[in-house]
């Protein structure tokens, strides 16, 4: 069945079909139509599930923690200030190794206050251990719902999962989504089973004290379980397609094969660079589009072998690392330092804040980059004004 | 013998607590009255040391340790999952020091309250943070001294009313009971138990460590603050039917408690009298509140579950 829906409804819509058994959330602009929709679809029993409308983003976390720590399939979503609220709590959640699945819409920190988009806000959680995905179209931010929940809740993953989407460019435009079928997804998804849960029947202490003999070893496991969580992504995403006809990699590539250039893009800037490489391409220009769509686990492989043959590889950032460069940059930059191939790899900054990036501006990079034979800069602005 | 508390022991010997800790008392007494069907929600304070280190736990109940601030939301996400999952019956105990519940918390705590969550929240009282090394919280009494309340410019506000501003709430029960009264505790807390919505229990527990006093007179101090009326025992039904638990028919002076606690060494005279004053009145106070209520049967404990 095919529907025609914002991204926040999409988000909604995906927790409905992983039937999500507990959901905690707070609103914040430009998130509150999923909490306002997922109360509806409890309201009406359309979702049976306890919706706690909790007094902050904080204990919206520490519930969701709370609800999956005893077993329940758990969902939260927010934004910005509300997810930097959070952030102990991400930390616990990945600690405590509770899965949970949190929608958060990218929207820029304050101040100055703002409710537009870019990623600062969910890139701040890098380090806390929360698998990342950043979504193109309302289609993938449903589907990602159920897929963060199969890998999130696999017990050699129980990492708690975010998706991302941009705040309005996705949140609130409307698209043409094809609802999954809720007995497939059940098949797809069933019901979660875990062994390792708050129990008074078997009861144990979860996160007690711990020394130095032991914590070491609890951190290699959680990034024994991020790395392992990237081939189940993948398994996930296949056994998708199989079911729906859909799936998205950990990242997509459009036009690599002989590109020249390259770009690397995410999220709706993607879309835009998409529209970019093939006017280009009907040009004869060869170059070539890399979305990351997984960014936490890092794919490293997959970005090396799409890039390495490149000529020069120009990376858009929505974002930045204050007193450094752009994040997606830094990263892609990194992964290649020990490869024998090491493209030029261009950094640029745009649409912070919501400033619309355009297919101008996209060509405006290309024609930047290509006026450099090697990176030089450490930040390339575009569209600064005086 | 007869016995007036149960006899089951839920806690067991080798936790990590100082010796004579009436924060280990107040778990031991909980517990009986709980039984084994509870779960727990314990925040940063000194019961997620007392407890054990990985991979050891000196309760024989599940103990969910979580962030400082999340006692109460952590335990309204387990008491929603537990229900999700078909089990209606066990009950999530939020248990939280005073840092926890008076200061940190309390954002968390009102939430979980004002929704009247199916949960049950126990604050034991040390009237400071003793995990991180004694420092005041807005439990700790006036004039007290703690490590950031220098004796020479000790704490000048009093102890927050934490029962008043729960009672405000008007959530259906909440209580408070002291380690040296264990047959009113597990009362209390069985009645709590047997109560539909969110109920808060506040444990008076000395703290031989933080309050500069002998290990041995934890229980005797948690006494003499009741019969001092320091810490009256009493209880709050939807938060306007007072009941008073202990009317002492001759109140001892406060000196006799605050005598035995290094805590109030540098008191003088003056101020020991101002705070006999301040008892008395809050006393007066809370007899006037529990006036007028009458004894129902609700408050002897006979309302059942739902
Ligand atoms: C967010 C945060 N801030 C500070 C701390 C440090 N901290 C841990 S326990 C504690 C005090 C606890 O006091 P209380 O709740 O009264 O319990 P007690 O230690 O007295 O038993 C503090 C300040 C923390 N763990 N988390
Ligand atoms: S410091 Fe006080 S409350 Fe903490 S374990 Fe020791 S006696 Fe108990
Ligand atoms: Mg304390």
């Amino acid at each position: 069945m095919k529907k025609v829906v914002m991204g926040n409804h999409a988000l909604s819509y995906g927790a409905m079909l992983a039937r999500a058994q507990v959901i905690a959330a707070y609103p914040i602009t430009p998130q509150t139509e999923v909490v306002g929709f997922l109360s509806e679809l409890c309201a009406d029993k359309l979702l049976d599930a306890k919706f706690i409308k909790v007094e902050s983003e904080h204990s919206a976390m520490a519930a969701s923690i709370g609800a999956s720590a005893v077993g329940a399939r758990t969902f939260t979503a927010t934004s910005a200030q509300g997810l930097a609220l959070m952030h102990e709590m991400l930390h616990w959640a990945v600690g405590a190794r509770t899965p949970v699945v949190l929608g958060n819409i990218n929207r820029a920190m304050g101040p100055p206050w703002t409710i537009w988009t870019d990623q600062n806000d969910s890139l701040s959680q890098r380090d806390t251990g929360l698998i990342q995905y950043y979504c193109e179209s309302n289609q993938e931010v449903l589907d990602t719902v159920i897929q963060a929940f199969k890998v999130s809740e696999n017990e050699r993953v129980l990492l708690p999962a975010m998706i991302v989407l941009d705040a309005f460019v996705l949140s609130h435009t409307s698209e043409v989504v094809d609802m999954p079928d809720q007995e497939l997804v059940d098949k797809y998804l069933p019901r979660r089973k875990a062994t390792y849960r708050v129990d008074p029947k078997d009861p144990h202490s979860f996160g007690n004290l711990t020394g130095p003999d032991r914590y070491y070893e609890l951190r290699y496991k959680i990034e024994r379980s991020m790395r392992e969580a990237e081939g189940l992504i993948k398994e996930a995403d296949e056994e998708f397609d199989k079911l729906f006809g859909r799936k998205y990699g950990l990242i997509e590539t459009h036009q690599i094969e002989d590109a020249e250039t390259i770009l690397v893009a995410s999220a709706t800037v993607a879309g835009t660079a998409r529209t970019v490489v093939d006017e280009l391409r009907a040009k004869g220009e060869k170059i070539g589009l890399v979305r990351v769509r997984v960014f936490r686990p890092f794919p490293f492989q997959e970005i090396r072998k799409a890039i390495e043959n490149a000529h020069r590889v120009m990376v858009i950032d929505r974002n930045i690392s204050f007193g450094h460069s752009g994040i997606f940059y830094q990263e892609v930059k990194a992964a290649m330092y020990n490869q024998p191939r090491r493209p030029p790899i261009f950094g640029y900054i745009a649409g912070l804040g919501g400033r619309d990036v355009t297919p101008e501006t996209i060509a405006e990079i290309i024609e930047d980059a290509g006026k450099r034979d090697r990176s030089e800069e450490d930040i390339i602005w575009i569209g600064l004004k005086p | 013998m007869k016995l007036t508390i149960p006899e089951q022991e839920l806690m067991q010997s080798g936790h990590l607590a100082c010796q004579g800790c009436g924060a280990t008392l107040a778990m031991r007494y909980a517990l009986k009255a709980l039984g084994q069907n509870t779960v727990l929600s314990i925040p940063a304070c000194c019961w997620s040391v007392i407890d054990g280190p990985f991979p050891y736990s000196s309760l024989k109940v599940p103990i969910f340790h979580t962030a400082f601030e999340t006692a109460a939301s952590a335990a309204s996400g387990m008491e929603a999952g537990l229900e999700m999952m078909g089990d209606k019956d066990t009950q999530v105990v939020a248990w939280a020091g005073d840092g926890g519940t008076f200061d940190i918390g309390i954002q968390a705590l009102s939430g979980a309250a004002e929704r009247n969550d199916n949960i049950m929240y126990i604050c034991y009282d040390n009237e400071a943070y003793m995990n991180t090394g004694i420092q005041r919280s807005s439990a700790t009494p006036r004039l007290s001294w703690t490590t950031t309340t220098p004796e020479n410019h000790p704490k000048e506000t009093p102890k927050k009313d934490m029962v008043g501003i729960m009672a405000a709430h008007r959530i259906p029960y909440v209580a408070t009971c002291s380690v040296a009264y264990p047959e009113d505790m597990v009362k209390k807390v069985k009645k709590a138990k047997d109560t539909q919505g969110c109920k808060f229990i506040h444990v008076f527990a000395p703290c031989p460590t933080g309050w500069r006093s002998a290990p041995e007179t934890c229980v005797k101090l948690a006494r003499l603050a009741v019969q001092t009326k320091v810490f009256p025992l009493y209880e709050i039904f939807n938060g306007v039917d007072y009941k008073i638990n202990v009317k002492p028919a001759k109140p001892k002076p406060v000196t006799e408690y605050v005598k035995l606690q290094g805590r109030f060494r540098h008191l003088t005279e003056a101020d020991i009298k101002q705070i006999q004053r301040t008892v008395d009145w809050e006393w007066e106070r809370l007899l006037k509140m529990a006036e007028g209520c009458e004894e129902t049967e609700e408050k002897k404990g006979k309302k059942k579950k739902k």
